[in-house]
């Protein structure tokens, strides 16, 4: 299971192309609580995350997808269907699939040095290639200077790159990122897209990006999920067949990207529907006349 | 030397690098130029001058037998004291000396026991339904209750002060810790296991760090307690403290004496909060900074 080697740790060696590494989730349920306060999360889920592409996973919010990724880290487990990585049945947490949470899980009482190389002294693994490893990183994600900074000594924006140095440093074999530029300012949030959107084309790892923001996903994704509303399963997979790198303009000129926007907003939009009617008709049709005024 | 002025420059364009010395030099200097210290200046003269004058110059009814400040001060600098006891003598600091001890005593076995149990309340669910509706039964039972029991299961005049100072210290302390380990956010425990770290490694580096703020504000109840249950032990049992000193002093009609141990007791109870307080400081510097940066 295990595939780290600290051999293989070799300043700017993080251009390497990985193994394969893909995810595969069969028919997928989960359902919390019991009794008549069951409430069923995910029905019938399937998708697979393809080794070296990005995968991007949209749906409506509240829609089970943190759920998801709970599965796939391995800190919950499914109720039945198969989850498997590399043929593998996950079974726990592993330093092979990383996570970047919503919220920055930087640990404050750390500095900026301490958090990223926390992974490799935890482990006590290959300690002197990783501190070769961090001081690469620290300057590839710009903050050499902030290295002995602690987190809340840094920008929202600044927190979120460190967060990446702290998982890249391990090498994982697939980055599983939650909504991880949610709560920045629009600025910050496009610098992020670009920035990460390099990280990525350098090394083509598996990546899964969880997100409810239809620019994001169109700027950031090889492959794009459309998820359904609660009970959350898979609606469409979308190619995103836009040339790389790509610019933030594109989304606004690119004629393929403003064709895929159109898709998945009708998708999406069908699916917050379902999940206003299910709550309260009234709500269902203020949102339907809004989108009609708007469109 | 290329580095070091690139360090300092990123520094300066981020205000002056900041120490933990500076920093409280810093501080004085603001507070000094403040109107807080003439404030609190103004405070103290209010309530002495209304002493002075309630009992020596208004001589008020009730007030008559109450020693007054020029007395108070004159026998507590008194080179010659008429009841005894004043800065000059052995005594007075035999009494301070006896009432720190025991308290040391106590507040160091209350937070070697307390801070342990507490951290093992709020990390193991088990343990907590196990002891802590217990412990809630005992928490509120008052330290003045526990005294006939603290003397008939104590022998001589020292352990049933010091377990009762300890007593009110180790609730204080337990809960605020366990209360500590409960307010931790999850993402950083999941973070810690992701990246590799065993369960006796998330306990070290997550819950005992994360928990430290909660645990130093129960430290800082805990000393405050401890000073009065302290009090309250001495006043029933012993041969010396400041509890002693006041009790004994009333019963030998030397009302100087009295207050001379009541602002004694406030001195030295300050004195220690303050240094719980330091202390803290020093262990939660990543904390300190980011107060200080949000100034």
């Amino acid at each position: 299971m295990n595939t780290y080697s600290p051999d293989t740790v070799v300043p700017g060696a993080g251009a390497r192309v990985q193994e394969a590494s893909e995810i595969v989730a069969s028919n997928l349920n989960k359902t919390y609580g019991a009794g008549p306060f069951a409430k069923t999360v995910i029905k019938d889920c399937s998708f697979t995350i393809e080794s070296n592409k990005l995968t991007v996973m949209i749906g409506p919010s509240g829609c089970g997808k943190s759920t998801l990724i709970q599965l796939i880290a391995g800190f919950e487990s499914a109720d039945s269907g198969q989850l498997t990585m590399n043929g593998e049945p996950i079974v726990g947490p592993g330093k092979d699939r990383l996570v970047l949470f919503q919220e920055s899980a930087l640990f404050p009482w750390m500095t900026t040095y301490d958090n990223i190389m926390y992974g490799p002294r935890a482990r006590g693994e290959g300690l002197k290639e990783a501190a070769e490893q961090a001081e690469f990183l620290l300057a590839k994600v710009g903050l050499e200077a902030f290295r002995d900074k602690y987190p809340t000594q840094l920008s929202g924006g600044m927190q979120r790159r460190a967060e990446l140095a702290r998982a890249m440093i391990n090498k994982p074999e697939v980055m599983i990122l939650d909504e991880p530029f949610r709560g920045l300012d629009n600025m910050s949030k496009e610098l992020m897209w670009e920035y990460y959107a390099t990280l990525y084309e350098e090394d083509r790892n598996t990546n899964f990006f969880v997100t409810t923001d239809i620019d994001e996903a169109i700027f950031l994704a090889d492959r794009l999920l459309i998820m359904t509303n609660l009970p959350t399963s898979t609606r469409t997979v979308i190619d995103i067949d836009i040339p790389r790198p790509r610019k933030i303009e594109d989304l606004v000129h690119n004629p393929r990207a403003n064709e895929i926007k159109k898709e998945v907003m009708t998708l999406l939009h069908e699916e917050a529907m379902k999940s206003f009617s299910g709550g309260s008709k009234a709500a269902a049709d203020f949102l339907d006349a809004y989108s009609k005024r708007a469109g | 030397m290329h580095d070091t002025v690139l360090n300092t420059d990123a520094a300066t364009s981020q205000g002056p690098e900041v120490t933990t010395m500076g920093l409280t030099m810093y501080r004085l200097s603001t507070w000094l130029k403040s109107p807080r210290p003439y404030l609190m200046f103004i405070g103290f003269a209010i309530v002495l001058g209304f002493w002075y004058l309630a009992v020596e110059v208004w001589k008020l009814p009730r007030f008559e037998d109450m020693p007054g400040l020029t007395e108070v001060f004159g026998e507590w600098f008194n080179k010659d004291p008429i009841y005894g006891l004043s800065v000059y003598t052995p005594e007075y600091y035999t009494h301070i000396g006896i009432s720190l001890r025991r308290i040391a005593y106590a507040f160091l076995l209350a937070t070697g026991l307390g801070v342990p149990l507490g951290l093992f309340l709020g990390w193991s669910k088990t343990f907590r339904e196990f002891i802590f509706p217990l412990f809630e039964v005992l928490r509120p039972i008052p330290i003045l209750a526990w005294v006939p029991l603290a003397i008939i299961i104590f022998a001589g005049s020292e352990s049933p002060v010091v377990f009762l100072t300890f007593l009110a210290s180790f609730f204080a302390t337990t809960l605020n810790t366990m209360l500590g380990v409960e307010s931790i956010d999850e993402s950083y425990s999941r973070a810690a296991s992701c990246l590799g770290a065993s369960r006796w490694q998330v306990f070290r580096h997550v819950v005992i760090p994360g928990a430290m703020p909660y645990i130093f504000t129960g430290l800082q109840i805990s000393i405050g307690v401890a000073w009065f249950s302290l009090v309250a032990g001495e006043m029933v049992s012993g041969q010396f403290g400041l509890g002693y000193l006041i009790n004994t002093s009333y019963m030998m009609v030397e009302y100087p004496k009295i207050i001379i141990g009541m602002i004694t007791l406030g001195i030295v109870g300050f004195a220690s909060s303050a240094m719980v307080r330091v202390l803290g400081d020093y262990l939660m510097q990543w904390r300190v900074r980011e107060l200080a940066l949000g100034d």
